[in-house]
């Protein structure tokens, strides 16, 4: 692989999860509209709304910090990061050694930590309850994650991501057990660090159960813009994360321009599945109690674990 | 040797350097202004020159001296090598933010109070430095008391408000029973031969079980030095009641100097290291740092709430060693070195940024009056510089990249992951288990850290302004802030570029067990990259990492400033539109930790008074306390008080008695004696 097709790779790659993934959004309402009997909008209309918001004028309160300022930038150039880490079309990227699978969930984490931040700066009372909220969702989530990681690590012998996946798409087939713990983990995981129903529900305003929109309910127009695309980029990254850890077949080497037609239409197919898959759980479920969600997520955790010591229980 | 001196007489030269500055600041006496103008800064130039010197030591061979002070035929060694220097490094370098600080922060202390606080700050730290330097039991253990005392008088200093003085009492006499422990850890190797040198006691061929004694013994000892659980209930008493830049020295430094300690005894001095061992500091490691955050949600008092993260990351230190042990235990050196590297950095790490974080208190005391974290709000717009520097030590401590926290809590893990080499079943599926510990742990800090920042810098005053001093709060002064952008770019630079450090602390590793990282991983190591077993099994770039979040979100920033128009305007704050908004239904601390209660609740003993309905004068309170008060502490001081006045009861006050105790010991001497 020639160090120029790899940049070209990486940089292909990053600014496609940025431009589709508010394509995923709306597919992902779409079918949740279809689900529930609903007339669906237009799978669109997540692009609309960004026009939508960079169009109007800001507004900020009086007591605005650089902090509220800055953050929704900060968000965005997070989760671009992470969409750069992740192998979404190709293994063996150029930035991939820059940053592992700790290193992405340390992205995660600042940008957590920015996005709640922001919250408590104007001072509001939805605002510290939002961000209250979102770190106690966040302390349990992200150590599932790394459990969630670690197993698929353990696999591989390598804690880079483009590793694990080259390790897991070119292997022999075998169940590993441990992955389908770690693979449950990950759902939960995902659910709740992505703000959707069962641990929180996008499409409330609902002062007593909300958490992610209680964060971000100061910021309007561009910066609102910012976030809700970041909010898409990260749902996108975790998607991919999950394809790319339990279902990798198909993904290209950096560089091999004749694999990515190939690359691209597995990966859709595989994201629309994800997608409605994602509609389906949210139509099932009904949102739980916020003191229910830390028992959900130590449930998550608690797998993880237990995947970790079944990969060294069937291994050794 | 050049012009310069070596490194073992430069240290020395720095420590008397110290000591004469203690001592010259009595001189013109109640001179307040020569502390501030010239001490303090002499002292963190004397620091800079130690660090110097520390970092040059780590890359030499180990030289040692016989100092001509002592007691006769019993003089004192000292010794300096790659331990010793990396831990002066250490000491020089985050010391000398401190003391600028210092020479800011002191400045409206009275003359006479000033000069004491100036001789005990500089006999500490010259203490510190012997600590490090000493080459022989005897010198050792006078270092260690004078550290001790020094810090109880600067501790105290504040002696008139019996709190504090109840708070220097507990820290002494933790200290002391460490001391007690550390002194028979050092009989036990010597086991009565020869004499008591650090050469000598390496030499002494023990017996698994009285080596195992001597462990024992060295981790209790070090262990109520550093803060581990069960013998932290110092830390959250003393660093409060001590004047802020003592805090960062102690939380800084100070419990660092125990570490320093565990590791010269166990790695250097018993040697064979049993995997065992690892496993007892694994899980008194993991316990410190769980108990250590959850504690610290909890708090309010911003200076309580930083000496329990000390708690907690002298946990973080001390799971990264017990791995160091259990895998040279094991058998695995290049597994265990990595271990070993990654508790020193995190000990370093924590250095610079527990350091920061306590003058960024330290600057909020001093121009609030304020430690109390429910009274606070709004005060990034008073003091926005203390605000970035305070805000770049919490991203540290919260162990998010690419700051230097992450780099240490990211090598501990890989430690972990190196558990597949293990033959041991269990110990091998345990080790993982720690590892989520750490990430949990993690977690909870970037909560806190939200808690802290959100409450204190973020919001609004809670009070109207004539009530409250926090609108008229004013920026920490030039030499404050001097001090904390010395520490905050400590975390960059630590955070950027660890492989220089990584190679350093490698150095450390094979000077004391003998083997040092993998072939691999030295040959895949950059300045760029960090790879601590194998370039392509786990590397992490942190240059690259923030080059690359910095340009994506500047490019973000000018891309949306390209293609839309920037208008801004300035309104009240939306809040769902409800209009009844005071600032005084923000969320308090207490309430931040709430959930946490709720979750861990058995943990604490909570004391929660709610008002009933027909409460005229509605009142709510809450006392959130350490549990280890009830189990542990109070349990042993009721019997400590019986045992004395049964004791008490030998006192009789009568000469006769007295003379008869004399004489029914001669006779017992004589039947055991003769």
């Amino acid at each position: 692989m020639s160090s120029a097709a790899g940049i070209a790779f990486q940089i292909l790659q990053s600014v496609f999860v940025v431009l589709a993934a508010p394509l995923l959004v709306g597919w992902v309402n779409q079918c949740r509209a279809w689900l529930q009997n609903r007339s669906a909008p237009s799978i669109l209309l997540p692009y609309y709304t960004l026009a939508k918001l960079f169009n109007k004028d800001a507004v900020f309160a009086h007591d605005a910090s650089p902090i509220f300022r800055w953050t929704p930038y900060i968000l965005f150039g997070c989760m671009w990061l992470a969409a750069g880490i992740v192998p979404v079309l190709a293994t063996g990227l150029p930035f991939a050694p820059a940053a592992d699978i700790i290193a992405l969930v340390g992205v995660f984490a600042l940008a957590r930590m920015f996005s709640a931040l922001a919250a408590m700066d104007i001072g509001t009372s939805f605002g510290g309850l939002g961000a209250r909220r979102e770190m106690l969702i966040g302390f349990l989530a992200e150590p599932a994650m790394l459990m969630t990681l670690f197993t698929a690590a353990f696999i591989s012998g390598s804690t880079q991501l483009t590793t694990i996946v080259d390790t897991l798409a070119h292997r022999e087939f075998a169940l590993y057990p441990s992955l389908a713990f770690a693979a449950v983990a990950f759902l939960m995981v995902l659910l709740a660090e992505n703000a959707r129903i069962p641990i929180d529900n996008p499409t409330t305003h609902l002062e007593l159960t909300m958490v992610h929109e209680a964060l971000i309910l100061e910021y309007s127009a561009r910066h609102l813009a910012l976030i809700e695309w970041a909010v898409a980029i990260k749902l996108f990254a975790y998607m991919t994360i999950g394809i790319a850890l339990f279902a990798p077949w198909g993904i290209a080497d950096a560089g091999d321009w004749s694999a990515l037609p190939y690359a691209f239409a597995a990966l859709a197919g595989k994201l629309a599945l994800a997608g409605a898959g994602l509609a389906l759980i949210e139509a099932l479920l009904a949102k739980l109690r916020l003191f229910l969600a830390p028992e959900f997520l130590s449930t998550a955790f608690l797998l993880a674990v237990l995947g970790m010591l079944t990969h060294f229980l069937v291994k050794g | 040797m050049g012009v310069l001196p070596s490194p073992l007489t430069g240290s020395l030269l720095v420590a008397a350097a110290w000591l004469v500055v203690a001592v010259a600041g009595l001189i013109p006496a109640g001179n307040a202004a020569f502390a501030r103008r010239f001490a303090f800064p002499l002292g963190a130039a004397a620091g800079v020159a130690l660090a110097a010197w520390g970092l040059q030591a780590v890359w030499l061979p180990a030289q040692t001296l016989t100092l001509p002070l002592g007691l006769p035929d019993l003089p004192f060694h000292v010794r300096m090598d790659p331990l010793a220097g990396f831990f002066l490094m250490l000491l020089g370098s985050v010391s000398a933010g401190i003391s600028v600080y210092a020479a800011g922060y002191f400045r409206e202390e009275p003359s006479g109070r000033l000069t004491l606080i100036s001789m005990q700050y500089h006999v500490f730290l010259a203490s510190m430095a012997f600590v490090l330097l000493a080459d022989d039991a005897y010198l050792f253990m006078v270092a260690w008391e004078t550290m001790a005392l020094s810090s109880y008088f600067l501790v105290i200093t504040d002696h008139q408000r019996p709190a504090i003085r109840s708070a220097g009492f507990l820290y002494l006499l933790i200290a002391h029973l460490g001391a007690i422990a550390i002194l028979l850890c050092f009989g036990v190797l010597h086991g009565g031969r020869g004499d008591y040198t650090f050469d000598a006691l390496r030499a002494a061929q023990l017996q698994p079980a009285w080596a195992s004694v001597a462990f024992l013994l060295a981790f209790f000892g070090f262990g109520a030095k550093a803060g581990m659980i069960p013998l932290h209930a110092w830390l959250p008493e003393a660093h409060p009641a001590a004047p802020s830049p003592v805090s960062a020295l102690m939380s800084g430094i100070m419990i660092k100097t125990a570490i320093y300690g565990m590791v010269r005894v166990i790695f250097d001095l018993i040697g064979n290291v049993r995997w065992e061992w690892g496993m007892a500091v694994l899980v008194v490691g993991a316990g410190t740092t769980l108990f250590g955050v959850l504690y610290a949600l909890v708090q309010h008092d911003l200076k309580r709430l930083l000496a329990y993260h000390s708690v907690e990351n002298i946990g973080i230190i001390l799971l990264g060693l017990g791995m160091a042990m259990v895998f040279i235990g094991f058998g695995h050196p290049a597994a265990g070195a990595l271990g070993l590297i990654a508790a020193l950095y995190h000990t370093l790490n924590h250095a610079v940024f527990k350091g920061l974080l306590f003058l960024g208190a330290g600057s909020i005391l001093h121009s609030t009056g304020m430690r109390n974290l429910n009274d606070m709000g709004g005060l990034i717009r008073g003091m926005p510089k203390t605000a970035f520097y305070f805000l770049i030590g919490a991203l540290a401590i919260s162990a998010l990249p690419p700051l230097n926290g992450f780099v240490s809590e990211w090598l501990t893990f890989q430690t972990a992951l190196q558990a597949t080499v293990l033959q041991h079943g269990v110990v091998r599926s345990l080790l993982p288990l720690f590892a989520a510990t750490l990430a949990l742990a993690g977690a909870l800090t970037a909560m806190c850290f939200v808690k802290v920042y959100g409450i204190a810098f973020l919001g609004r005053a809670r009070e109207p302004a004539h009530r409250s001093p926090l609108p008229h709060a004013g920026d920490a002064g030039p030499m404050e802030r001097y001090g904390m952008a010395w520490l905050a770019a400590g975390c960059f630079v630590l955070g950027l570029f660890p492989t220089s450090f990584l190679l350093m602390l490698n150095r450390v590793g094979v000077s004391l067990t003998g083997h040092g990282l993998s072939e691999d991983a030295l040959l895949g190591s950059g300045w760029l990259w960090l790879v601590p077993t194998a370039m392509g099994q786990a590397s992490y770039s942190p240059v690259i990492f923030f080059v690359v979040i910095v340009a994506v979100t500047l490019l973000a920033f000018l891309l949306v400033r390209r293609f839309y128009h920037g208008r801004l305007r300035f309104s009240d704050p939306w809040d769902c539109g409800y209009p009844e908004q005071t600032s005084r239904m923000q969320d308090t601390a207490d309430a931040f930790g709430q959930p946490i209660r709720h979750v861990f609740g058995p943990i604490y003993r909570t004391d929660r008074r709610l008002p009933g309905p027909e409460d005229t004068e509605p009142r709510y309170s809450l006392k959130v306390e350490d549990r280890h008060w009830y189990w542990l502490y109070l349990p042993v001081a009721r019997a400590a008080e019986f045992v004395s006045s049964k004791i008490a009861l030998l006192q009789q006050g009568r000469i006769s008695i007295y003379l008869l105790y004399s004489f029914i010991t001669l006779i017992a001497l004589l039947v055991f004696v003769g």
